[in-house]
């Protein structure tokens, strides 16, 4: 593959007059882990947002596969190869852990409606497939045991891995992981590092993350963007981030200039 | 259903636990068959027996409109519902269990279809003699069936996808009237639509496109409704379906063609007992496949979290266009029936008091469940048949237990059940030993 898999050119967004994303420039899908820091506010998730589909930027442009995919619903993105989780976990309340991986297989589906309305031998075969499938990733994340369960009633750690899990069953080819270890404790934090790991390397994933806990982006990631005030203001492998004092300045305001 | 074992058993305090799991260990095929004998019994020493205990006639309905018309009569009344109900359904399903687990699990080793088939023959057998009795019954079962489609298509919309929607009686007269004309213009001699123009032979046989065809148009209806309303989420579907509601109401009140406000009669007879049974299990059973699929289950995602349906590439437009559509055929199904049924529609019965009636049952019985639209329909169709001489008083009543229902039970009495015909087929035998 020559031409990464998400390219973002000049992408700016408004939130009424407020500039949230300025210039914001990307390539990724060559099978990293990124990051993406940047203190509260700094833009993060609606950088997200826009490549989801969920806000329209205002200027630039997001290239899938070299195709242009502003204005696309988000449906469609998601089903060319863009899966996300969010930062506070949007789980279906009401539906249990295997339905919720189920239904990330939608856009797969090939049965038509006449098939789910009269139950037809295709059907059943196709939602076998879908179950099969289903199964497999809740093994991965180590949650098969709770497939039955109403995600409501799951332990935090646990509802994380079912959104992981969903995720992944849209058959990604890049994943975006909003803040994946928020709310953890060591014990879950480990374990969510290492089921990052293995998606990575077991199923080739590109990755981006982001991520306040500078334990995990140091661990995980190769490349490393900083954002703050919607704008990116260093980029780089772990060491050169660390110690760049633009990032510094960022997190812990301009101490020097004081 | 008859399911008086269980009030008998919380009366009989020490021997509640004994009944509780005699009677959990009876299989759906042990109920049915209790259920038959008991109609049967009732059948062949019902009218004997109700002139013994000084009722006049057979209690039409488990003798609740006697009771409330003449209080003298209710330990009468009271005491043939046990004789003729209660006693016999609980003593054949307690001498039948053993056997009626044995077979349902040799029915469930067969295909699918047999088994349920097996069920379904017992069900309307039951039902249909349970009706034969009377008329009345009769016509309070078909209503009643054809409840179910209403409340169970509703809750399709207002249930699983969790919009609200108040056009369902708009769709219904859409059905009803397009079924009307299709067979008062075919198959009857009618000073608007002329002479008989096909053969009155075939008429039974065309009614079902008759009905399809009302349910199609009453879904292109509906696709005036989805297509402004679902762009976003928000209260947009309830104003532009009540809207939709009055359109539809005041468009047949003008339209001379079907008589307008007077109302369209002489449909033929073809919503019989046997025809709206079918109809209600096609119904229930293309519903539920709908919403056990993962099609279907898109709806609960649409409804809980719209973002992240999407974003798991869920098509949330398309998702709610074509349930809000195939909930509309099935209203629009059910108001043909309906329309055959009384033989006589006119375009106020398909007003806000309609709509209120079937909303009532969708939250009585219960949201995002099958079973709850049953019950939902079914209690609220026979509670107002029963409390009939009450009058004014029944529609103190019946909200006066909506609000309770809702108080306790916010989501409706069997609300987010799954019905899965497998498992209800089962027969039951882990459960654990008697003492």
């Amino acid at each position: 593959m020559t031409a990464p898999f998400l390219r973002v050119r000049n992408m700016s967004h408004d939130f009424g007059g407020l500039r949230a994303v300025r210039d914001y420039n990307l390539e990724a899908g060559s099978g990293q882990i990124r990051g993406l820091i940047g203190p509260n506010g700094a833009g993060k998730t609606t950088i997200f947002n826009l490549i989801t589909g969920i806000y329209q930027p205002t200027e630039g442009e997001i290239l899938i596969d070299g195709r242009n995919i502003n204005g696309l619903p988000s449906h469609r993105i998601a089903s060319l190869g863009v899966s996300r989780t969010f930062q506070n976990l949007l789980l279906w309340r009401h539906m249990t852990v295997i339905e919720h991986v189920k239904l990330a297989h939608y856009s797969k589906i090939r049965y038509g409606l006449f098939a789910a309305f009269f139950g037809t031998p295709g059907y059943h075969r196709e939602e076998a497939e879908i179950e099969e499938k289903a199964g497999r990733l809740l093994d991965m994340m180590g949650i098969r045991h709770l497939a039955d369960q109403v995600v409501l009633n799951l332990p935090y750690g646990a509802q994380r891995r079912v959104e992981m899990a969903r995720a992944l069953a849209t058959e990604p080819r890049i994943l975006l992981l909003d803040e994946p270890t928020a709310g953890m404790n060591p014990e879950e934090l480990a374990q969510i590092m290492e089921i990052i790991r293995r998606v990575h390397g077991e199923l080739g994933l590109s990755i981006l993350l982001i991520e306040h806990r500078m334990k995990v982006v140091m661990e995980l990631c190769s490349i490393i963007q900083t954002l703050d005030f919607g704008a990116v203001i260093a980029e780089g492998t772990p060491e050169e981030i660390q110690n760049d004092p633009r990032v510094i300045d960022a997190y812990l305001g301009k101490e020097r200039a004081t | 259903m008859e399911r008086g074992s269980g009030a008998r058993g919380e009366r009989v305090r020490p021997a509640g636990r004994y009944f509780r799991t005699t009677f959990s260990r009876v299989p759906l095929l042990g109920w049915l068959a209790g259920i038959l004998i008991a109609v049967t019994l009732e059948r062949l020493a019902g009218p004997p027996l109700a002139l013994a205990l000084g009722l006049q006639k057979v209690p039409v309905l488990f003798g609740f409109v006697i009771m409330l018309k003449k209080p003298a009569l209710i330990p009468s009344a009271v005491l043939y519902v046990l004789l003729i109900y209660v006693v016999p359904t609980a003593v054949v399903t307690r001498l039948s269990t053993s056997a009626a687990n044995r077979l349902a699990g040799r029915l469930v080793r067969l295909p699918m279809a047999i088994p349920v088939a097996v069920h379904l023959a017992l069900l309307y057998a039951a039902l249909h003699l349970w009706a034969g009795i009377s008329d009345y019954r009769v016509l309070v079962l078909r209503l009643t069936l054809i409840a179910v489609m209403v409340t169970l298509s509703l809750n399709v919309i207002n249930g699983y996808m969790g919009e609200f929607s108040c056009s369902h009686p708009g769709f219904m007269a859409i059905g009803a009237y397009f079924a009307s004309v299709f067979t008062v213009g075919l198959f009857v001699n009618d000073q608007f639509f002329g002479a008989v123009f096909l053969p009155q032979a075939w008429g039974p046989f065309l009614f079902p496109v008759a009905l399809i065809l009302g349910g199609f148009v009453a879904s292109f209806g509906a696709l005036a409704v989805a297509i402004p309303s679902f762009r976003t989420r928000g209260d947009y579907l309830a104003i532009i379906s009540l809207a939709f509601l009055f359109i539809v109401k005041s468009l047949i009140e003008n339209l001379e063609f079907v008589r307008g406000p007077r109302g369209l009669s002489g449909q033929p007879d073809y919503a019989d007992l046997p025809t709206v049974f079918l109809w209600t299990v096609l119904c229930v059973w293309s519903i539920n496949n709908f919403v056990r699929s993962t099609v279907g289950k898109a709806l609960n995602a649409v409804r809980d979290n719209e973002m992240a349906a999407g974003a798991m590439t869920v098509d949330t437009r398309r998702t709610k266009i074509v349930a809000f559509l195939f909930a509309a055929f099935w209203a629009g199904v059910a108001g043909g029936l309906f329309a055959h049924v009384l033989r006589y529609v006119n375009p106020s019965t398909f007003g806000i008091q309609k709509l209120a009636e079937v909303l009532a049952m969708v939250y009585f019985g219960g949201l995002n469940s099958v079973y709850g639209s049953i019950v939902g329909a079914v209690s609220i169709s026979l509670l107002g048949e029963a409390l009939r001489p009450l009058e004014i008083f029944k529609w103190i009543i019946i909200p006066l237990l909506l609000i309770l229902v809702m108080i306790y039970r916010p989501t409706g009495l069997v609300a987010f059940k799954d019905l899965d015909v497998t498992a209800l087929l089962q027969p039951k035998r882990n459960t654990e030993e008697e003492a």
